[in-house]
């Protein structure tokens, strides 16, 4: 990796993370929404806390899944054409642009992640067990959806599918991550190893980035 | 040092679905040259600058643009010795001037530096930190203006360079030209004011339903 592909990767995050602070999409209207629907679904389904304490893991899982995918494609496809160009012709390395666009994304999907946790264990009431692996899970599971959700906005700007349609083409991609996310969860509470589950994550992540950094150029130049 | 030529179209055509954009186009600019390119809406003087900045491959025809072949790998290598300026603006309106230029800088792999030097010859220096979205449509094109004197550019592509830009600008603008020309890059300007883009272009072309004239 060269010091120049590392500098313009520092460069998009840098900038990536500046406009998110100043539209406030993720903290404003994301973190929110996605709590609100935690907050929804005791409501619906009664305040048996035994139930809730069970299906509260799952549950949780499944709102960082689909907000995070919209997350990272909202906030990539939300490039114009003329800012695309003026990126093209400064010479940045679409690989180098993919990489800084996912860990952005993955940053904010952490935030997420915690606001939206603890939101959870508060009403939900699941134990905290096994810290450092919780921790190395929600980094797994924010780096997945950050590399998956920046090929989907790749698609989205080069008008390969629709910005309505490929959040849907990408949901299914992530059951792997939710796959191994909930049942790591459920390996910490009941003492089993989780190894294979992390595994299972960090295979979704190496072929997703692997998979993100040869599409890059084409999907920039289709 | 740029090449003698800096633009070399040969029967070029683009055609987006079906419908053609450009047909049968050829266009040699030398090194040092100002063209002022005109047409009418529609006419495709903008598909016309984003196939020169190497931005889409043409269907037909061949060419190459500051040596670089246009359907070849080499194009994007050439692209940051390649500054075009379109009728919408290319920065981040969440960001400030100055960031906007920093960010062009870190990407181009320029010095921090010129941020400040170019934002004040382009009369930006005071409003360095006043985000894009909340300046004016003047100042948005000036600090693009900043951003292309901050980059060493050989090729300079401008869609209506002239537009929303008061007098001292438009002297600014065409101070810039004249300087990639003199030092032997080449600029075309795309405009609908022939008199202000004739004034300071060596030659002028029109380009009516896809075809230059």
């Amino acid at each position: 990796m060269s010091t120049g592909f590392t500098a313009q990767v520092a460069a998009v995050v840098e900038r990536d993370l500046r406009r998110e602070r100043r539209r406030g999409d993720v903290f404003w209207v994301t973190i929110p929404f996605g709590a609100m629907a935690l907050l929804l679904a005791p409501l619906a389904i009664g305040t048996d806390s035994a139930l809730l304490q069970r299906i509260g893991p799952g549950l949780y899982w499944v709102i960082v899944m689909l907000f995070g995918v919209l997350v990272s494609v909202g906030r990539a496809s939300a490039e114009t054409q003329s800012q695309r160009d003026a990126v093209s012709l400064l010479g940045l390395d679409p690989a180098a642009g993919y990489v800084g666009r996912s860990i952005s994304a993955a940053g904010l999907l952490i935030v997420f992640e915690l606001v939206v946790g603890a939101v959870a264990v508060v009403l939900y009431g699941f134990d905290l067990i096994g810290i450092p692996w919780l921790a190395a899970t929600l980094v797994i599971v924010a780096l997945g959806l950050g590399l998956l959700g920046s090929i989907a906005a790749s698609l989205v700007g080069s008008g390969s599918a629709g910005s309505a349609l490929v959040p849907l083409l990408v949901a299914p991609l992530t059951v792997p991550l939710l796959l191994g996310a909930t049942q790591a969860y459920e390996g910490l509470r009941l003492g089993d190893s989780i190894l294979p589950w992390m595994l299972l994550m960090a295979a979704v992540v190496l072929v997703a980035a692997i998979a993100g950094v040869l599409t890059a150029r084409p999907l920039q130049e289709s | 040092m740029p090449p003698a030529t800096a633009i070399e179209l040969r029967d070029i055509g683009v055609t987006a679905g079906s419908t053609p954009i450009l047909r049968g186009v050829d266009l040699v600019v030398a090194g040092g040259e100002i063209v002022g390119l005109f047409g009418a809406n529609g006419a495709g003087k903008t598909t016309l600058l984003r196939l020169i900045a190497t931005l889409i491959r043409p269907s037909d025809g061949n060419g190459t643009v500051l040596g670089a072949d246009l359907a070849g790998e080499e194009r994007y290598d050439v692209r940051p010795r390649i500054g075009m300026i379109g009728h919408t603006p290319g920065l981040y309106p969440e960001l400030t001037l100055g960031e906007n230029l920093r960010f062009a800088a870190r990407v181009a792999g320029t010095p921090d530096g010129g941020v400040e030097a170019s934002l004040d010859a382009v009369g930006l220096l005071g409003a360095i930190d006043r985000q894009a979205g909340a300046s004016s449509h003047g100042m948005q094109r000036r600090a693009e203006f900043a951003k292309e004197l901050m980059i060493d550019r050989e090729l300079l592509l401008l869609d209506e360079p002239h537009s929303a830009l008061d007098q001292d600008a438009v002297e600014l603008v065409n101070g810039l030209v004249g300087k990639i020309a003199a030092n032997g890059g080449a600029a075309i300007l795309v405009s609908h004011d022939r008199d202000r883009v004739t004034a300071v272009a060596d030659r002028s072309v029109d380009l009516i339903d896809g075809s230059l004239q």
